[in-house]
């Protein structure tokens, strides 16, 4: 549990005369859930991205693995699913698998097995073969989350993963990430759902381009005095 | 590995948007063939023909052609107002011994017309002075023939008269000899449809990755920006090719248009402006936020180019509206292309043209790879 697989070290990102990290310090470990919450325009998906080098610091690092940020090899290992689908509609769900497969280098037999397991993870093995326009709104979320998972990454960026799925499959995708999380892989998630975040092993709490809390949530509970993670949140926003 | 995947997609999603190929493939086709309709039914023009100081033989025998009529002007000047007020579409003046044609030349067909009306005409009378001649020549055979000494003199005389065949000299109002306005705008024509379909295309395909945010997962992979940019080439550079191939095929064998060069260098130079109008149509799609601004750029970027490409004669402009032409892609292939077609002309004399377009891909190709560092910064 000592490496750190995502370290950010007084992270500082401007868009313009605005300021959207101010000072971010967050390390995800390995074997470790980490989720994000915080309120819209919080900034959390500027450190996804910053993370994952599509945006570069205006001070501070961003390392991961070990390397800093951009690096375009160490994107082999990491797994990311953005907020939007972004999947090919004209292309079937087995289509789109195989080519962020081949994007992600993986060899063809590796490829094939890859995705009769990720499809199963995600409910979708009978609906493989279905163009992706075809799909309901809750199945296009699966097939990107199980683009993620393909080639079993060492770390996984999950931008609000469950949007749109139903209760049932959402425990399915959170046992899997668990047991993800069980070989000594990390996962960094954002998330809007509150009983999601118990789920997770530390919660950093962005507020104001700063991470106002970060820690194990029942941690965050006893700090804040409050029962939930929810009220965790309405307590930092000052709401309550 | 991962240029060919790509190709593989794009092509795999282009294949499957019917209406997209449909647009790409039958459009130019359509478009095509109404445009040979409308340029080349010259089956029955009717041409009206004014004549200043003509024979009155010529006159009648011109009179006597189909759908040819004449008017007899005073003077040219005459004639030539009725030209300018479109009364007439030539004139045809006789100068000396010489013949001066005027035509109008705003259409091609007509000014064909014309000349086949006078050429018939001249032979016309030409057969008939010839006759008058012979007759003549044979009473002189029969004088000759009694006065021996002086007839090889005379003979010589004769024969310069009956070699000083009248000239015929051609101007146009507008435009020149090249024959007709399809065939000259055809090998234009062409490579615009290649541009415009692949630019636009090409274009809203990125767009679509961008703002789909497929882009973005894309470049979550370790895949390399020039390996995006040459899949992309890849894929479109087939789908210019096939089209290129269907265009040619409809023209030559649809519309008979006859190309005298090898087909398969108007295939190459067309795939070369394919390239060129996808890395533009990728670079211009960075600026747009929607269909709609990609759409915009049409009228901007695509429109002018027809202006310059040659389709109106560049030689009649403005210097310095000469030189925005050096700038148009189409230009550069539509030259090429016109050589191939109505020239024949081989690989060498087209590499100037072809040499630019590369310059234009390599600067562009570059562009756009150095430009997908927006959004993603290795």
């Amino acid at each position: 549990m000592t490496d750190t697989t995502i370290s950010l070290k007084h992270l500082v990102k401007k868009f313009g005369n605005q300021t959207v990290l101010k000072d971010i310090d967050l390390d995800v470990y390995t074997g470790e859930i980490v989720g994000l919450i915080g309120p819209s325009g919080a900034g959390k998906s500027t450190v996804i991205k910053t993370a994952l080098g599509m945006e570069v610091a205006d001070g501070g690092v961003a390392k991961v693995f070990g390397e800093t940020m951009p690096n375009r090899q160490l994107l082999a290992n990491i797994g990311y699913m953005a907020q939007t689908d972004a999947l090919y509609e004209d292309l079937s769900g087995k289509e789109n698998m195989q080519f962020f497969a081949a994007m992600k280098g993986l060899s063809k037999k590796d490829t094939a097995e890859e995705i009769k397991h990720v499809a199963n993870v995600v409910d979708l093995t009978d609906d493989l073969n279905k163009r992706v326009s075809g799909y309901s709104g809750g199945m296009m979320r699966r097939l990107s989350l199980a683009i993620a998972l393909i080639g079993q990454p060492k770390l996984l960026i999950l931008d609000e993963p469950t949007v749109g799925i139903d209760p049932a499959l959402r425990r399915q995708v959170w046992k899997e990430l668990q047991h993800i999380r069980d070989e000594d892989r990390s996962i960094l998630i954002t998330t809007h759902v509150m009983d999601e975040a118990e789920l997770t092993d530390k919660v950093a709490l962005l507020l104001d381009g700063k991470v106002m809390a970060f820690d194990k949530p029942d941690v965050l509970k006893m700090q804040y005095e409050v029962d939930s993670i929810e009220n965790v949140f309405l307590k930092a926003e000052g709401v309550l | 590995m991962r240029i060919i995947s790509i190709m593989n997609r794009v092509l795999k999603e282009l294949f499957r948007d019917k209406r997209t190929l449909a647009l790409m493939f039958l459009a130019p086709v359509l478009i095509l063939i109404l445009l040979s309709f409308i340029f080349n039914s010259n089956s029955t023009t009717d041409v009206d023909i004014a004549t200043v100081s003509m024979p009155s033989s010529l006159n009648s025998n011109l009179e006597q052609t189909k759908h040819v009529s004449v008017t007899k002007y005073d003077t040219k000047k005459a004639a030539k107002k009725a030209l300018k007020d479109d009364k007439v579409d030539a004139i045809i003046q006789k100068k000396n011994n010489d013949y001066d044609l005027t035509y109008a030349n705003t259409d091609s067909t007509k000014t064909v017309a014309v000349k086949m009306a006078f050429k018939n005409a001249m032979t016309d009378t030409t057969i008939s002075t010839l006759k008058s001649k012979l007759t003549l020549a044979s009473s002189a055979l029969t004088k000759v023939q009694s006065q021996m000494p002086n007839a090889s003199a005379n003979n010589n005389i004769q024969s310069k008269k009956a070699d000083s065949k009248p000239r015929i000299t051609n101007h146009y109002v507008y435009g020149d000899s090249n024959t007709g306005f399809f065939d000259k705008i055809l090998p234009i024509l062409i490579g615009f449809f290649v541009f415009f379909f692949v630019f636009l295309i090409s274009g809203m395909a990125l767009l679509k990755e961008r703002t789909s945010g497929t882009l973005d997962r894309l470049l979550a992979t370790p895949v390399k920006r020039h390996e995006i940019v040459f899949g992309y080439m890849a894929s479109y550079g087939i789908l210019a090719v096939i089209q290129t191939i269907i265009i040619v095929m409809v023209t030559v064998w649809l519309l008979g248009i006859q190309v005298v060069g090898n087909i398969f260098y108007v295939i190459l130079i067309n795939l070369v402006l394919a390239l060129v109008a996808l890395s533009f149509g990728i670079l211009v799609s960075t600026f747009a936020n929607s269909e709609f601004q990609m759409m915009q750029f049409i009228p901007i970027l695509v429109i002018p180019q027809i202006f310059f490409s040659g389709i109106i004669p560049l030689d009649s402009m403005a210097s310095w509206v000469k030189d925005i032409s050096y700038i148009i892609p189409i230009k550069y292939s539509g030259d090429a292309a016109t050589r191939v077609i109505m020239q024949g002309q081989g690989l060498s004399s087209l590499g100037s043209d072809i040499g630019v377009l590369l310059i234009f891909l390599v600067v562009l190709t570059f562009l756009n790879i150095v430009g997908l560092k927006r959004y993603r910064k290795v």
